[in-house]
């Protein structure tokens, strides 16, 4: 730990910095605020039809209905109406057209939730219904999409490459798309201030978007709206811009009725109206040799976007990113159909596109492995990125020399060409010994071995075992959202007050970078205070979201507290007749020649010698450079790695089947904080198997999502996890310039959840000889029918 | 109607309050205690848990489910109460920090609940305790390191203590037509308001209010009626009381029909269960309830009472129709019963989820074999038609066959016979059809010895 062992509290497994908060339940959401007198309430009265046009709106018995005060439609509104992120196509409030089952048409203001829930149902109103597009076919044929056309990008020629290949394999998979589900669902108050001012709180990742919306909406400048969030009950993206919509509206009453204004979604309300992860399908074609070393790859994406384009470009553009996922694939071809239909708009979500990538080439190379007959690890091993010669890296910013690689050299013959398909080259890639490491840890072989022996002997139930690694680009691929700002106080009894623009949902981002701060004057974590993000504190924010928020806030705070400490030191050493490189921050105490003082003092000190000691800092990401037209550039700041092997178990005659052990070996690179890096891994893995397994999203045929609740969505639940459940950190480092040479965790670990699918696989190909293909999610239901074709050809 | 519990151990008094208030609302909008949090205000994420106690222990229930008339004489504790009376946390919160249990901590108050009542009750089957409790950040496991960790830690005095607590009964004054105190004030004052909506665990009919948003102009809180928890098990019968909750009946049934145990376990979550009734789960008709396929495969007589008339019919004929059950007005649930008999019922239930999920598919087998041969089926379905069913057609091809796989393979082709049933978000009609099928399969290879469900694989 040498470059860690004069940081303080940085890379400590530290608790959640509000876990007292949580479990004595004193820690408050937006729901819990206590709120002035005469707080007024809101709901939405929503659509019942998909697409149309709404032909008459009668609310009388909405304004009549209990505890009403205000009805709002679109001509209301005294501003914009558009809660989009950026494309302008999302009105708040139905502008006539109707464009999905659950778009807002009215807004109730009423005395309290339940009755602007009760006068919310209330609306007549009468449509001239038009047939929707709910399916990625319909919008194929009525050529129904956001671009004018598909994206492609292409490296070599790939149709050559596949028609040269001595192998092929094609197919096409359906990919179910993801509810959030955060416990917390959408919430946003509003106190309206002097002159018009506004004060809003809002359960969202992204600060200063609600701040941008809600001051269009309501006819002000930016400076004349505040929005603080002190954390989420979960966001993994979905407050990333779903919240819009609820900031805005009680902004807007607010101002309209001069009372302080709340609303939440009832979790019904909250799955019917905001946005899901992109449902994809994938086709594909490989051309490979006898190992199964791939020579060409083609992909289609069609990626179902919903009604609006929130964030669909972007989410699509990171899929087909992460096509390639770890593996140097000679010649490719990814074709991306961004189709708009009459659902909700499909909007972040964890991983943003890159596991539905990802899943593509997995397919692959299970569909390859299968065929060949090979150990499906060696098939990815062949095709694996190869590792960087050397460890070339910077000295660390704390002078500490780096470790070295813990990974070593790939056993493949001869030099790969290591650049993506987007012409980035990967020059830092992990998996070779992470994937050896994690083979040993878990004991693969003999269990594969094991487990083939195991399905001789049975008949109805069947196990299977597979393996998925992870290489996921680090940084916004729309390369100025790479940013972030600090703004770091020194009171003059020494304590800290911290603050940045980055939001906490769970993550322990504001844990991880008040380690950082306490690391940089040299003090315990007592001295921080950590508060809330707020738009008035820290300005033009990125949305918390990319994995990037400690990367970006981390730094940012790191450049404010340094600059508070120069400013320090320089004094002390004037005042201690010593040099300011001397001067020392350590263990609470600040050494300054032959002088020592607690940080406290010398804070005092400071302060009375007319030092400023309140600094905001920055950051950039270095060395990112994307056009997305091209499909070129460098997107990434670096790649965060991870290997998963999962064994399962499952039912000829049911479907049914369960996790029975898995084993994560995942790179933080330094970790900032061990514990809270595991759980972000434990976590994000049963998230992923989630999603590949029991979370169905079901519509009917009239558009209407028929899983809008807990009890028909379901998410995993706690004897989902694994039994056996081995987590570890890699012991490497990040060579790239990080903070602390730690690497971004929030969303890397969930695509680990592939390894469940490709179990899964393993599993179901024990039925028979065919390929399984399953699609996913790979409910019971999916099994079972994969099992009937492997099987009885049925 | 007046209300009287302790809260976090002090005595509130309630009168005034709309009697479909939930617990829920109130803690968080009367009293301002936000902890207890609302997650999806149906009782499927276990986000409001709370911790209920009365003379017959303490149990987690959803906050969300309960109306405030079902408090009446009981104890609530909260997670604002958990702590000590300095502040010093219970082993399970401090066990929560310790073991990174908390990420956004928006389920953690549930949780905490779900665990303190487990640790109160010293169950250490931690899956089971807290398979109503959703988390999406964690992936559970941390939680349970934090449970397995206080398992052998002594239950504070503060909240052994509470436990103690013998709440005063109802005072007599707070008797009203809404609040009978036996089933003979029950029927009597039902049959004064037939049209009164009857109110058990509320697991069901909660849901009308905080989904439904109905107002509920009568209705009769059946918890007063302790003469209809009664379970009786003698040398051959079985009879329990409508109002029997579902981990009473667990705990009877289990050691008489272990699969059938096994199905209340992943029937719905500690918090329902501990809430709902077996009277509820018949009397509501609905076509995926767990229990009437069961009860009917074991020959189950349901026991009806209006006024001061009895009838009893067997529980198959009870289901007419959808939504249609064979109950006149006035006439409630008084209890069921079967036979005691061999084991040899298995019940499998399908779902996307294995716990707390409603059934996609409920099949129960009650095969009589004598000397080879099949002398009795009673073969009874959930989620396969407009009620729960019995496969009479399959029935028939099993009875005075000899049990072999030929005679399974000629009575699953009977199963199109009996049922018709349909597509929805849980299952295709396809998919439900051919493994009640292959659940006959199941249960012949069962029978035989064979491993047969992926919960009995061990590494």
């Amino acid at each position: 730990m040498s470059i860690l062992s004069k940081t303080g509290p940085v890379a400590k497994p530290l608790p959640h910095d509000a876990a007292k908060l949580h479990v004595t339940g004193a820690a408050r959401y937006v729901d819990d605020i206590p709120m002035p007198a005469g707080c007024l309430h809101l709901a939405f009265g929503i659509s019942t039809i998909a697409k149309g046009r709404i032909t008459a709106m009668d609310l009388d018995a909405v304004r009549a209905s209990d505890g009403v005060v205000l009805v709002l439609v679109a001509q209301d509104l005294p501003f914009s109406n558009d809660v989009s992120p950026a494309a302008h196509d999302e009105p708040l409030l139905s502008d006539g057209r109707v464009h999905y089952v659950g778009q807002p048409l009215f807004l109730v203001v009423a005395s309290s939730h339940r009755a602007a829930r009760v006068a919310a149902r209330k609306g007549q109103i009468e449509y001239a219904q038009e047939t929707p597009i709910l399916t990625v076919d319909q919008a194929l044929a009525a050529d129904s999409r956001f671009e004018d056309g598909p994206r492609i990008y292409n490296k070599g020629d790939a149709a050559a490459a596949i028609a040269a290949a001595p192998h092929l394999v094609e197919g096409v998979m359906e990919l179910g798309g993801q509810e959030h589900f955060y416990l917390e669902g959408q919430a946003a108050l509003a106190l309206p201030q002097e002159g018009g001012d506004m004060l809003v709180t809002s359960s969202t990742q992204h600060p200063t978007e609600i701040q941008h919306k809600v001051a269009e909406a309501i006819g002000l400048p930016m400076h004349a709206v505040r929005v603080e969030i002190r954390r989420m009950g979960g966001g993994f993206g979905g407050k990333e811009s779903q919240g819009n919509a609820l900031a805005v509206s009680c902004a807007i009453a607010a101002r309209a009725t001069g009372k302080p204004c709340k609303m939440r979604y009832d979790r019904d309300d909250d799955m019917v109206i905001t946005g899901k992860r992109h449902d994809f399908r994938i086709s594909y074609r490989a051309g490979f040799g006898d190992d199964g070393a791939l020579s060409g790859v083609e992909f289609t994406h069609l990626v179902r976007c919903g009604w609006a384009q929130d964030l669909s470009l972007p989410v699509a553009d990171r899929a087909m990113l992460h096509a390639d996922n770890a593996y140097a694939i000679p010649a490719i071809r990814i074709e991306s159909h961004r189709l708009k239909t009459n659902t909700q708009s499909a909007t972040a979500y964890r991983g943003f596109g890159g596991p539905q990538g990802m899943v593509g080439i997995e397919r692959v190379m299970d569909h390859i492995a299968h065929d060949l007959g090979l150990d499906p690890v060696s098939v990815r091993q062949v095709n694996y990125y190869d590792a960087p010669e050397t460890a070339k890296l910077a000295a660390d910013q704390g002078g500490a020399a780096p470790r070295p690689a813990a990974s070593p050299r790939s056993s493949s013959g001869k030099k790969k060409d290591n650049t993506t398909p987007y012409g980035m080259e990967v020059s830092d890639f992990e998996l070779h010994g992470m994937t050896a490491r994690l083979l040993e840890t878990s004991d693969y072989q003999a269990r594969r071995a094991e487990i083939t022996a195991w399905n001789k002997t049975q008949d109805q139930l069947k196990r299977g075992i597979g393996f998925s690694p992870v290489k996921f680009g680090i940084s916004f691929t729309l390369t100025h959202l790479n940013q972030a700002g600090a703004l770091v106080h020194v009171y003059q009894d020494g304590s800290i007050h911290l603050n940045h623009g980055g939001t906490e949902m769970g993550q322990g981002l504001f844990q991880k970078v008040a380690q950082v701060a306490a690391s940089r004057f040299g003090v315990g974590m007592e001295l921080v205070k950590i508060t809330a993000t707020d738009t008035a504190k820290v300005p033009n924010t990125s949305a918390t979201a990319a994995s990037s928020g400690t990367d970006l806030n981390g730094m940012a705070v790191k450049a404010a507290c340094d600059t508070i400490r120069d400013r320090m030191a320089t004094f002390l050493a004037q005042h201690h007749q010593c040099s300011v490189a001397s001067v020392r921050f350590e263990d609470g105490r600040v050494i300054a020649g032959a002088d020592e003082m607690t940080f406290e003092q010398a804070a005092m000190l400071c302060y009375q010698g007319r030092i400023s000691l309140s600094a905001t800092g920055f950051y950039k990401t270095p060395k990112v450079e994307w056009d997305r037209i091209k499909g070129q550039g460098r997107p990434f700041f670096y790649f965060a790695y991870g290997a998963s092997v999962t064994e399962v178990v499952v039912d000829r005659l049911s479907g049914e089947n369960r996790i029975l052990r898995s084993d994560i070996l995942h790179d933080a690179g330094v970790s900032l904080n061990p514990h809270l890096d595991i759980g972000q891994v434990e976590g994000g893995y049963v998230q992923g198997v989630g999603w590949l397994t029991t979370e169905e999203l079901v519509w009917d045929g009239n558009g209407r999502l028929s899983t809008h609740a807990p009890s028909t969505y379901k998410i995993p639940a706690c004897s989902d996890r694994p039994d056996v459940f081995n987590v570890a950190l890699w012991d490497g480092q990040n060579r790239e310039d990080s903070i602390y040479r730690s690497k971004a965790v929030g969303e890397p670990p969930f695509m680990l959840g592939i390894s469940a699918y490709l179990a899964l696989s393993h599993a179901v190909s024990a039925y028979g000889e065919a390929y399984p293909a399953l699609d996913a999610p790979a409910t019971a239901e999916q099994l079972w029918s994969a099992i009937r074709r492997v099987r009885d050809g049925v | 109607m007046e209300i009287t519990f302790h809260l976090n151990g002090e005595e509130v008094t309630l009168s005034g309050v709309s009697p479909t208030t939930t617990l829920l609302d109130w803690l968080r909008e009367d009293r301002y205690l936000t902890g207890t949090k609302e997650g999806c205000n149906e009782g499927d994420c276990g986000a409001c848990s709370v911790m209920v106690t009365d003379d017959r222990g303490a149990k987690a229930l959803n906050a969300c489910l309960l109306f405030l008339p079902q408090l009446n004489g009981k104890a609530i504790r909260t997670v604002e109460g958990v702590s000590g009376p300095d502040g010093e946390l219970h082993p399970v919160q401090q066990a929560m920090i310790t073991h990174h249990g908390s990420q956004c901590g928006f389920c953690t108050p549930g949780f905490v609940m779900s665990m303190v009542t487990a640790h109160n009750n010293g169950a250490k089957d931690h899956d089971v305790q807290l398979a109503g409790n959703l988390c999406r950040c964690t992936g559970y496991a941390p939680i349970i390191r934090a449970a397995e960790a206080v398992e052998d830690m002594p239950v504070p005095a503060w909240v052994a203590k509470d436990a103690a607590v013998r709440e005063p009964a109802p005072a007599a004054q707070n008797h009203t037509p809404y609040a009978p105190r036996s089933s003979d004030e029950l029927a009597a004052a039902y049959v004064q308001n037939p049209q009164a909506v009857l109110i058990a665990g509320a697991t069901d009919v909660a849901l009308w209010v905080t989904k439904g948003l109905r107002d509920l102009e009568d209705v009769i809180f059946l918890e007063g009626c302790t003469d209809l928890k009664q379970i009786e098990i003698s040398d051959d019968q079985v009879r329990l009381g409508a109002m029997v909750d579902m981990n009473a009946m667990r705990a009877a049934i289990a050691p008489l029909h272990p699969s059938y145990g096994e199905m209340i376990r992943r029937y719905a979550s500690q918090q329902v269960r501990g809430a709902a009734t077996l009277g509820g789960n018949i009397a509501n008709g609905s076509p995926i309830g767990d229990n009437p396929p069961a009860l009917i495969a074991l020959g189950a007589t349901l026991h009806l009472r209006q006024g001061d008339t009895r009838r009893s019919l067997p529980l198959e004929d009870f289901f007419v129709a959808y939504g249609k059950q064979d109950r006149l007005p006035g006439e409630f649930v008084e209890a069921v019963s079967f036979a005691r008999q061999p084991d040899s019922l298995r019940c499998y239930k399908l779902s996307k989820r294995f716990d707390q999920d409603i059934s996609a598919v409920l099949g129960a087998f009650n095969v009589t074999i004598v000397n080879g041969t099949v002398t009795g089926a009673r073969i009874a379905f959930g989620g396969m038609a407009a009620t729960p069913k019995r496969a009479s057609h399959v029935e028939a091809a099993l009875l005075g066959q000899p049990w072999t796989p030929a005679t399974v393979r000629a009575a699953q082709a009977e199963f199109d016979k009996d049922f018709t049933p349909m597509s929805d978000m849980r299952a295709s009609a396809r998919y439900r059809l051919e493994t009640a099928r292959n659940l006959l399969a199941r249960y012949y290879a069962e029978l035989n010895g064979d491993t047969v469900s992926v919960l009995e694989v061990v590494l």
